[in-house]
């Protein structure tokens, strides 16, 4: 099953020649979010008593924004990713990324061919499936009747607890980007992608990740997210170039770690070198291909399609 | 008392929240792609017996509850506690009303229960699942009608009602489910 998969991806890109290309695990840097924890491991030059720090990689985005800065043009992977204190039916703490990035490709563009290979894989397997997309204010204002770049933390507040969800305040307090999720995973996402593909669009600003601002609104940034059977599969940006706004970002993720008493990461000092000689412009998006294959066979947790997960490893 | 954090939350898991016991049912683990972990949690307050759902940030502790079920043998109803014994130690134990709950209508003398301790105090009593009770009212036999299709009611002598197939009469024992209150076979 995943073989076939596998196999029909490969093809898929070929015919669209894109390359298939292979990045290090290992690496030097590591993501900032505060959202992600990687794994660190110590590494040991030989003969050497000394180690330094390696990280696992937490998906492969860094190491393929160099290539494509080296000017490697359109290429795409499909590779481990890790990532530490994530375990359940959704989340294995090692998995399977499928990360492609188009170089001119503006978000439209890189979505309809995301729909077209998603559908392509879905066929393969005898099922129908079809697609929407909607942004991600219209899905608040069409489920939870307020406005995620304008409503208060009392309007979410007075919506969690009449949904039942009292608890909320404690949990997120005034941090608007932690209303934000709690709301869209507790009553947005559990119906998405139930009876089609949902592509999620024009997210708010304070929830960028790596996409790019917005040209025309600076509310919005240029990221969509991907859902299937209620699950989150991937994130598509159209990628953000500027290494100073991109410093900025790892440097704010940083102070909300150190905030929150988190590890603290080593920046990805080597991207933001490949970011300053230039990224061509590009979009790219990641899907998590053991949750797509969940989505696709119609299972209910991560174990049924990996061999071995974390508690067998 | 040891303290537990979500990572540990797994079914049957008893700890405290607001000062009051509870077992946890499921526990699923929700993380946005780029964002904070939460554990939805689904539990039994083990007073009340209430199921809710609440949601916790990954990391939360907890305390664990002093919570134990131990088997232990009925011994008799003295108009507001009912009394079990543990029979290894003759420890007794008096639970309130609000303790047996339903599973009163089910407690024979001498029946083993499982009788679950919260800091030393009974606060559930769960029956066996299979109890041998005789019938003190029923409507009278009817010979020859083995079928069991139909039915009637009939009064245990704990007080429980249940149905039993028509041919069945009074002062018979009967084999009953507690779990659904269903009559299992007749005792010779």
């Amino acid at each position: 099953m995943r073989a076939r998969v596998n196999r029909a991806i490969r093809e898929f890109f070929e015919d669209r020649g894109v390359l298939e290309v292979e990045t290090p695990l290992l690496s030097r840097g590591t993501v900032t979010d505060p959202g992600i924890t990687p794994f660190i491991t110590a590494y040991h030059r030989p003969g050497s008593p000394h180690s330094e720090d390696l990280y696992l990689q937490t998906s492969p985005e860094f190491a393929m924004k160099r290539l494509l800065a080296a000017g490697s043009g359109s290429i795409y992977q499909m590779s481990k990713a890790f990532r530490n204190e994530e375990q359940g039916r959704y989340h294995n703490p090692e998995f399977t990324l499928l990360e492609w990035y188009r170089v001119d490709f503006d978000l439209d563009q890189l979505l309809d061919e995301v729909e077209a290979l998603i559908l392509m894989l879905a066929a393969s397997l005898g099922k129908g499936l079809t697609s929407r997309r909607i942004s991600y204010q219209a899905l608040f204002l069409e489920r939870l009747e307020c406005d995620p770049l304008i409503s208060s933390h009392h309007e979410f507040q007075a919506k969690a607890k009449a949904l039942g969800l009292p608890e909320a305040s404690h949990l997120c307090g005034e941090d608007r980007a932690s209303w934000l999720d709690l709301l869209f995973g507790h009553f947005i996402q559990p119906d998405l992608g139930r009876e089609a593909l949902t592509i999620v669009t024009d997210y708010p600003a304070i929830l960028p990740s790596l996409a790019r601002a917005c040209p025309h609104d600076p509310h919005y940034v240029e990221r969509s997210e991907l859902f299937l059977g209620g699950m989150e599969l991937g994130n598509g940006f159209h990628e953000l170039r500027d290494p100073k706004e991109q410093r900025q970002r790892f440097e704010r993720d940083l102070e909300r770690r150190k905030l929150h008493g988190q590890v603290i990461p080593s920046m990805d000092e080597r991207l933001l070198d490949a970011l300053g000689v230039g990224l061509p412009a590009c979009s790219g998006m990641a899907i998590g291909l053991d949750r797509l294959l969940m989505a696709l066979i119609g299972s209910s947790s991560l174990e049924e399609v990996i061999g071995f997960p974390i508690e067998r490893a | 008392m040891a303290t537990v954090s979500t990572s540990d939350f797994k079914g049957g898991m008893k700890l405290m929240m607001d000062g009051e016991p509870y077992n946890i049912l499921e526990n699923e683990f929700v993380k946005p792609g780029k964002g904070q972990a939460f554990n939805r949690v689904k539990l039994r307050n083990l007073k009340t017996g209430r199921v809710l759902e609440r949601t916790f940030k990954s990391g939360e502790t907890f305390e664990t509850a002093d919570v134990v079920d131990t088997d232990m043998q009925y011994l008799y109803n003295d108009g507001e506690l009912w009394h079990f014994m543990v029979v290894e130690t003759f420890e007794q134990y008096g639970a309130d009303e609000a303790a047996v709950a339903d599973a009163k209508k089910w407690l024979k003398e001498q029946d083993i229960c499982q009788v679950t301790l919260y800091n030393g105090v009974p606060i559930g009593v769960a029956p066996p699942n299979f109890v041998e009770l005789k019938i003190t009212e029923t409507d009278p036999g009817v010979r020859g009608d083995t079928s069991g299709g139909g039915g009637k009611p009939a009064t245990l002598e704990t007080g429980a009602v249940v149905r039993v197939p028509l041919f069945i009469g009074i002062d018979e024992v009967i084999k009953v489910d507690t779990r659904t209150g269903e009559y299992v076979s007749r005792v010779k």
